[in-house]
């Protein structure tokens, strides 16, 4: 489904924080090529893309945010959502659209586990190669690797009451 | 040499980094050479990946404000502004006029900070060792020394607030800035006596790393790297955020993309930039400097989603932040200027030498804190 | 030492000056601390102003900045260690040739400091090196680096040639480099340098 193009234009002139389109994966490289060659939008530059995980609504939703350099409007945010479960976390990258979105979409893989089909080096960017979690997740649990100061942070301090303020030898032992 | 007489090279695979001289900070290049010219260039970052986003996302509104300091530790203050903004366009909070000019000389005085500084590094690489970079120190400190007395920080001064900033700008103050600005043009004359026409400085630089203008569109470059492409796109221009519609400055736009034309945008851009302040000096109001119902406890977003930019020195600066109507953002990003940059740094290196790679990299100025975050 | 100081102040009217070779040696050592070329993060920056003109750090014979760890004798461990960077670290620290010293700047170099609860940031870098001068402060001043090069060189003065660990074999100048793991460093601290903090 192309979206209308009067949408789009009442979205541009309605101003920033409404302006979100949220289309389905399959759709997602023909909405983008339309929104780049349309030429009464001309949303040639994509300045940010970035994963968030909807753990209650079980979905990651990758946003697209595209301005226009040639008619200078913008952004119109392209949301697209996939289920969280890894194996089911995949959608097709942006990247042959936009080049731009490369190390971004190598970044929302490394943190949320995002596969983009179609993206020329989906590798980890930012951790280890050796790395098998996803640590922007929301579920995400963080070695035990310090010792938890008391802090009036809920959860800092519910770890610290756990660990009794200590790294536990049982973490330093068990990977010895 | 093969029996067929023809000399036969094998590529050479190098890892630039991360602990290299030339690489900015902790940034690995993997390198394939064939000769001295370069066939392959993959860059490998994280090694300053300390999760800032997710620091965030376990704290308050506010609590994540020292951090977005150091992001981009050369410029606190327009990290400051870039997420001030972004939240201030969710919430509504009208930011007086005073506030907003003091934002502006802020910004400026550090867009005059990190130029100055990535030209001497820049020519840091080009071996001009450790001298240009004394002199840019040398200018630096006095924006320090004015950042240090208003904020009390010499270079982290989490110093915006959502609705305005912490405080007030004294007389005193304001003639400490004037001052700095009265000298910065001095300074750029020397500075560019000593290199723009170098003879070194121009062998190395021009046609050297040439991009492209739909290259850099394409994929994204934005600040001085965008304008040295011929992209004439400047956010102060296009969002007109802040008060800056009411500054007259120019946008110089750079010709051939070259690594030569991406310093000398830097150099335009410090001119404009005290063009900037100085009108800013001049008509700064009286007023208050935060708005009166911004609150700094309890302090709480309506939910929903919003994405507010800045030109930074460096480029596009924006946060894409994500509330449930909480004291916590559900999702904080950052979109870092200097990381996405980086992204054709393949394009502009393939066929070079491996030591203008350096040069080709020093010219895009990118800090590794906001690189990783 | 032993030299009668009537005898000394009449000898170095003279121009003989008598002192222990001990103290040659480590006022030489104290002087020219090369320290290696090698910037983390925000701290490095003032690390540069501490070498840049208003500071200075020439004054104290430490201004020549090796970037080949094999020519260096001081690793300021400037700004965050991440668990990526720190193989590395130990690695360069196992390649600086002994007598080495180590300066742990900036709170995040100590054990984390801001960005203490991170997944990916090592808390404090001695638990994979030792450290021998640790500098408070987000980031600290040039003039706290400049204090903690001048605690260090009070600390070399001290040493005596006989006790130094460098000439005893049993003493490691070397440790092991950690390893990627599926989640974590592996090991995530050597024990053999830290330890984890009793209740």
């Amino acid at each position: 489904m192309i979206p209308p193009l009067e949408q789009v234009r009442e979205m541009l002139s309605a101003g920033a924080a409404k302006s979100s389109l949220l289309v389905e994966r399959e759709e997602a490289v023909a909405v983008a090529q339309f929104l780049k060659t349309d030429p009464q939008l001309q949303l040639d530059f994509c300045s940010c893309v970035t994963a968030v995980d909807y753990i209650k609504q079980d979905c990651i939703e990758v946003v697209y945010h595209l301005y226009s350099v040639a008619l200078k409007h913008g952004p119109v945010a392209l949301k697209v959502r996939a289920p969280r479960a890894l194996e089911q976390c995949r959608m097709p990258s942006l990247t042959p659209v936009w080049r731009g979105c490369e190390y971004q979409e190598r970044e929302a893989f490394d943190l949320y586990g995002v596969k983009f089909d179609g993206h020329p080096d989906l590798r980890r960017i930012l951790m280890w190669d050796e790395f098998v979690d996803h640590p922007m997740r929301k579920d995400y649990v963080p070695p035990m690797d310090y010792e938890w100061e008391p802090t009036p942070h809920a959860e800092t301090l519910a770890r610290a009451k756990q660990t009794g303020g200590t790294v536990p030898a049982s973490a330093l032992e068990a990977k010895k | 040499m093969s029996a067929t007489g023809i000399i036969q090279t094998q590529t050479l695979e190098v890892s630039l980094g991360p602990q290299h001289p030339s690489t900015h900070g902790v940034f690995r290049m993997d390198v394939v050479l064939d000769g001295e010219y370069v066939v392959k260039l993959k860059p490998v970052m994280g090694y300053l990946h300390r999760n800032h986003e997710q620091l965030a996302e376990k704290m308050t509104w506010l609590g994540s404000m020292p951090y977005t300091d150091r992001l981009d530790y050369f410029c606190s203050m327009t990290n400051n502004w870039a997420y001030a903004l972004a939240v201030e366009k969710m919430t509504g909070l009208k930011v007086p006029e005073r506030a907003e000019y003091i934002r502006v000389i802020m910004a400026e005085l550090t867009r005059l900070l990190n130029h100055s500084c990535a030209i001497g590094f820049l020519l840091s690489d080009c071996g001009a060792w450790f001298t240009p970079v004394l002199y840019a120190l040398r200018e630096r400190e006095w924006i320090l020394d004015f950042f240090e007395t208003v904020s009390g920080a010499r270079m982290m001064c989490n110093y915006m607030r959502f609705g305005g900033v912490r405080v007030d700008l004294d007389d005193a103050s304001l003639a400490m800035a004037r001052n700095i600005v009265a000298r910065w043009p001095a300074f750029l004359d020397e500075f560019e006596k000593l290199m723009t026409e170098n003879e070194v400085l121009l062998a190395r630089t021009q046609r050297v790393g040439i991009l492209s203008r739909n290259l850099a569109i394409n994929a994204s470059v934005s600040g001085p790297v965008a304008r040295a492409s011929g992209v004439e796109y400047d956010i102060r221009k296009v969002d007109k955020y802040g008060v800056y519609d009411r500054f007259d400055f120019g946008v110089p736009v750079g010709e051939a993309g070259d690594t030569f034309d991406r310093y000398m945008i830097r150099i335009l851009e410090m001119r404009e930039a005290v063009k900037i302040l100085e009108q800013a000096l001049r008509d700064i109001p009286a007023g208050p400097f935060i708005a009166p119902e911004a609150k700094l406890r309890n302090f709480k977003v309506p939910a929903g989603d919003g994405y507010g930019r800045i030109e930074a020195p460096k480029g596009e600066l924006g946060f894409y932040l994500v509330s449930e109507g909480g004291a916590k953002p559900y999702r904080y990003h950052v979109r870092p200027p200097s990381f996405i940059n980086l992204t054709i740094l393949e394009d502009m290196c393939l066929g070079q030498k491996v030591a203008d790679t350096v040069i080709i990299l020093g010219s895009v100025d990118i800090v590794l804190g906001e690189v990783d975050r | 030492m032993a030299v009668d100081p009537n005898l000394k102040s009449e000898l170095q009217k003279q121009g003989i000056f008598v002192m222990p070779v001990e103290f040659l040696y480590n006022w030489s050592r104290k002087s020219s601390l090369w320290p290696i070329q090698f910037g983390l993060a925000c701290c490095a920056i003032e690390m540069i102003a501490a070498a840049a003109a208003r500071h200075d750090m020439a004054r104290f014979g430490a201004e020549v900045f090796r970037a080949s760890p094999r020519q260096a004798d001081l690793m300021i461990v400037s700004g965050t260690v991440t668990k990526k960077m720190a193989p590395q670290v130990v690695r360069l620290y196992n390649q600086m040739p002994e007598p080495k010293y180590v300066i742990a700047m900036g709170a995040c170099a100590i054990s984390g400091g801001p960005f203490k609860d991170g997944y990916n940031v090592l808390k404090g870098v001695d638990r994979y090196i030792p450290v021998d001068i640790h500098i408070p402060g987000c980031p600290p001043r040039p003039e706290a680096l400049l204090h903690a090069l001048m605690t260090l060189q009070e600390k070399i003065s001290k040493q005596h040639l006989n006790e130094v660990s460098w000439y005893d074999k049993n003493a490691p100048s070397e440790f092991p480099v950690p390893q990627y793991g599926a989640h974590d460093l592996e090991p995530p601290a050597n024990p053999k340098v830290w330890e984890p903090p009793k209740k």
